[in-house]
Formats: structure tokens, sequence, C-alpha cells
């Protein structure tokens, strides 16, 4: 189920060809399990933790992409219980993060079935 | 889900006079009781509930924006109301600042999609600067009312 694709980014800076950055960016797939979905105290949690990170922290679900790093841009997604997310980190600590937030998604961001929404 | 599925217009509040945390739940409680939406007996146990979520963590998520809310079994659908503080409210809100717009949520404990809904609402049209910075500036009820009808129909943020 977990299955990393690993994208190269590259970013050209200052107009020229000469001077380009390149940075990784890597994908992972998760599933939301826990019963209230990506809600408030969820997201909050999301964030608390890819702020940590260096990396840029992007979630997409369907077509829609939106900043890890930011509670409001995640409640956007509105993801209920039994939706895929995938999370793109891109950055040294790429590879970390999503160890970190997939963690986090696995174990339901640590909710008892009888959460709060 | 649209604003007018979830929001009570009677209650709405452009010029609440609370200036704490407790005292705005319950001012927007009331408006939901006295507009019919909460049982009377009902209220004080709804309030004490959004409360006891608050101590989880703020539910003030940033840009003087807060989301008080709870689940309560004596509510059939998801009713909320919209509240704009002038002034502003302490509110512990995650990024320290003051909270002018406040979104109070109350949904049966067995419908968490349409919380993420309404959620999903309330962020997407906050990200639009322009309607936050309108309701912020909002003078009465029919003025909220309108502006939540304009964002209900694409006005601002899609």
């Amino acid at each position: 189920m977990v299955e990393d694709t690993i994208r190269l980014t590259s970013t050209v800076n200052g107009g020229g060809w000469t001077n380009y950055m390149t940075e990784f960016s890597q994908t992972r797939t998760v599933v939301l399990t826990n019963t209230a979905g990506l809600h408030l105290r969820a997201a909050n949690l999301f964030v608390q933790l890819a702020v940590t990170f260096e990396s840029k922290v992007e979630v997409i679900k369907d077509n829609q992409c939106v900043d890890g790093k930011s509670i409001m841009n995640l409640l956007m997604l509105g993801a209920v219980n039994g939706s895929e997310l995938q999370i793109v980190a891109t950055g040294s600590d790429a590879e970390q993060a999503l160890n970190a937030l997939s963690e986090l998604v696995a174990k339901k961001f640590y909710e008892d079935d009888q959460e709060q929404p | 889900m649209k604003f007018a599925d979830f929001i009570a217009s009677p209650a709405i509040k452009a010029d609440i006079d609370a200036d704490t945390k407790e005292g705005v739940i319950r001012e927007m409680v009331d408006a939901l009781t006295a507009a019919g939406k909460v049982a009377v007996e009902e209220s004080e146990s709804i309030v004490k509930a959004i409360l006891k979520r608050e101590e989880l963590g703020s539910t003030g998520i940033g840009r003087g924006v807060a989301v008080p809310h709870t689940k309560h079994p004596s509510v059939q659908k998801l009713v909320g109301t919209v509240a704009v503080s002038d002034a502003g409210v302490d509110f512990n809100s995650l990024d320290g600042e003051k909270v002018q717009l406040f979104f109070l949520l109350i949904s049966p404990p067995d419908r968490p999609g349409d919380h993420l809904r309404a959620l999903e609402n309330i962020s997407r049209q906050l990200r639009d600067d322009t309607f936050c910075r309108f309701l912020k500036q909002a003078k009465t009820s029919e003025d909220i009312q309108q502006l939540l009808e304009e964002a209900d129909n694409n006005h601002f943020a899609t």
C-alpha cells in the first residue's frame, strides 16, 4: 500500500540555465482510517508535525493540492474517513517528514474511537 | 456544502458583547436556542461540551477565526451560527491573535462527514481576504447574511 515515488524537480534560478538547484520531491499515499477524518484537531497535529521539518509539505486529495503546514488549507480538503491522500515532501529531510507524517495518519492521529470531532 | 445548509440566519450576531471565550460560546448557543435550533433544556449541556472540546486545544485556527464546535445527541442535523466581535476576543488561538470571526457548529454524533464538509466550506471561503475583511467589518446580521449568500453563490473564493 505504501508506495513512494521520487520526482526530480529542477528550479531555474535567476532566469539562467547555468545556475539551477535540484531538489527531490517524494510522494507517499496514505488512507485516513480514523472515524472523524481530517478534522480540526487532526489537521492541527499534522501541521505541528509538518512544521518541524525543513521540507515543503503538500497534501493532495483528488485534484486538490494544499499546503500541509496550514490548518485552514488542510481543512479545505474535507477529507473523510477512507479518503486517500498523497503527501508530497520536497527538501533535504523529505524522507523523514514522510515517515513521520504517514505514521501519524496510520496511528489515527492518536485518537480513540470515542473522539470528539 | 453551503453556508445556507447549516447557518441559522436568525442566530447570526454582528455585534457580540462577550469578551471571553466562554461568554462568546454562551452567547452563540443562546442565539441558536432563541432561534429554535437548540432545545432550551439542552443549551447548558451544549455549552459545556463545546468548552470541554476547547480544553483539548483551541479552535482558534488563525487569521482571527475560531470554529468552536461539538457533537451533541440533541441535534438531528448540523446546525451553526456566525458571530463577529469588533474588538476581538482572546481565544487562546493557535497563532496567539485575538479572534473576531466565530463559526459555531453543533453536529449529530453519527455525522462526521457533515462536520468536515462545513469546515471545508468555512476554510475555503475564508481564504479569500475580501470575504474575511467584509465579515469583520459587518455591522448588522443582515450584512453577514448577505455576505454568506454571496459566498454561497461563489462570489468569493471557489
